[in-house]
């Protein structure tokens, strides 16, 4: 009777472990994408270890990016954008904790492409702003891919260019976001 | 006791539910990942002596060196301007961590190349490593007509070489400072009782003024084997960037723009106000597709 008991609890610790364990999703080899068009010269960067999490469950999704990982093609690009823009040793990563608006449009269970709408808040260069954007969630496999490109304004985050740069880089730049995720086992 | 074991089973769920608000934190790996220190110097000089900085893979940086006459020379010359002595130099960066250069002086007609490599570099977070360490060597050439042609010359004669190491450290956002110990041989040197090796101590330091203009000092003290009548070349300036130029004006008592010529050939006393005028030009072309 004891043995029976024990078995049976064991079986329902592993079962809410198990099901807790399909409700969120994450990844480490996220990728990010920048694209900023200036009147001189383009510049993008590459981003491919964004952390992400998603809990179906509740729609709740963040990012998290360590901003020395962006990779430019010039070195110099690299140094100034640390150095001078975002000021990596001061504010060492950006992130993003939001909320899928409508996540009970998503059927985590059922491959599929989902529209999503997304809000939260979004922190780069030690700034916090509310934001509002939308994205894409395809389920393969039981496994959800989040997608999304926004678009911000470098001087909505206090990121500064100098005056004689100002006609060369462009304030908006638009951010490419591609996480495919696997299950978390807590 | 069984029925214990089953509410707990039960509350766990719930625990877990609670942590959810910073999912990141489940994933997250320790935010203090090791990390190179970069960008301890604007340039890969300090001013006439290389720097702890490299230029990056794949880079080439086009710099133009140029030396003008003493300040204090007056009006007539144009505080010096009127003479100029210049250097063109190419840098090229093969790896990270390995940077070749070639480059040629109008005074003595010399050309200069050598190697430079760091073997240790500066980092910071989880196991860290504390300052940089970097190698160069070099060799000068100069192509001035014998001074005796009667006599038998030989090529090598006209053959200098230098090798240093750098130990450099960033130790703040602004303040940088670098130790080289620093060798001279010269083949052949004007008197008969002149030592052919020189020694010095190279000390750089930087103090970033903003994000784009820093000041720098560049002192190199003469240690052993000193050149008759030849001072300890001092200099300070400003680096000054833009995007992918970085112009130094600097004011020195040395107008050497290579290290035996600095070294082994600086005449003017900074303290007496021999000083000249100078400036340094860098512009960088990324030259590899793919970094």
């Amino acid at each position: 009777m004891q043995q029976r008991n024990f078995v049976v609890t064991v079986i329902l610790v592993l079962s809410v472990t198990f099901v807790s364990a399909q409700d969120k999703f994450f990844t480490k080899n996220g990728r990010i994408s920048f694209v900023s068009k200036g009147n001189i010269e383009t510049i993008t960067a590459n981003h491919k270890s964004v952390t992400c999490v998603l809990d179906s469950k509740t729609g709740v999704i963040q990012f998290s990016v360590l901003m020395r990982g962006f990779e430019f093609r010039k070195a110099l690009m690299q140094e100034h954008f640390n150095e001078n823009y975002v000021e990596s040793d001061k504010y060492p990563r950006s992130e993003f904790r939001g909320q899928i608006v409508n996540n009970s449009a998503v059927d985590y269970s059922k491959d599929g492409v989902y529209e999503v709408k997304v809000k939260g808040k979004l922190t780069i260069h030690g700034v916090t702003r509310e934001i509002e954007n939308d994205g894409k969630i395809t389920i393969k496999g039981g496994k959800p891919h989040a997608a999304s490109t926004l678009v911000i304004s470098l001087s909505d985050y206090k990121i500064n260019i100098p005056g004689i740069h100002r006609d060369n880089i462009n304030n908006t730049v638009t951010i490419t976001i591609d996480c495919p995720m696997e299950p978390l086992k807590s | 006791m069984r029925k214990l074991i089953v509410c707990l089973a039960l509350f766990i769920p719930v625990a877990l539910l609670a942590q959810e608000e910073d999912l990141l934190k489940q994933v997250e790996d320790s935010a203090n990942q090791k990390r190179y220190v970069t960008a301890a110097f604007k340039s890969s000089r300090v001013i006439n002596g290389h720097s702890m900085e490299f230029i990056g893979k794949g880079v080439l940086d086009v710099r133009i060196l140029h030396r003008f006459g003493p300040v204090n020379s007056g009006i007539k010359e144009f505080f010096g301007l009127d003479h100029a002595s210049m250097r063109m130099g190419l840098d090229y960066g093969l790896t990270e961590n390995l940077t070749v250069g070639i480059g040629r002086t109008s005074v003595n007609k010399e050309f200069d190349a050598f190697v430079k490599f760091r073997p240790l570099r500066q980092s910071a977070g989880e196991g860290s490593w504390p300052f940089s360490l970097v190698w160069v060597s070099g060799i000068t050439l100069n192509t001035m007509d014998w001074v005796d042609e009667e006599r038998k010359n030989y090529f090598s004669s006209r053959l200098g070489f230098y090798h240093e190491l750098i130990i450099g450290r960033k130790f703040s956002d602004k303040f940088s400072l670098q130790l080289a110990p620093t060798f001279v041989h010269r083949n052949m040197v004007p008197g008969a009782d002149d030592d052919n090796d020189t020694y010095a101590l190279g000390i750089g330091g930087r103090l970033k003024l903003s994000k784009r203009i820093a000041f720098v000092v560049d002192y190199h003290p003469i240690l052993a084997g000193r050149a008759p009548n030849t001072k300890d070349p001092l200099s300070v300036g400003f680096d000054i960037e833009t995007g992918g130029h970085v112009f130094q004006l600097h004011f020195s008592n040395s107008a050497g723009m290579n290290e035996k010529e600095f070294i082994t050939n600086t005449t003017d006393d900074f303290w007496k106000g021999d000083i000249r005028f100078g400036f340094n030009l860098s512009r960088v072309f990324t030259l590899s597709r793919r970094r």
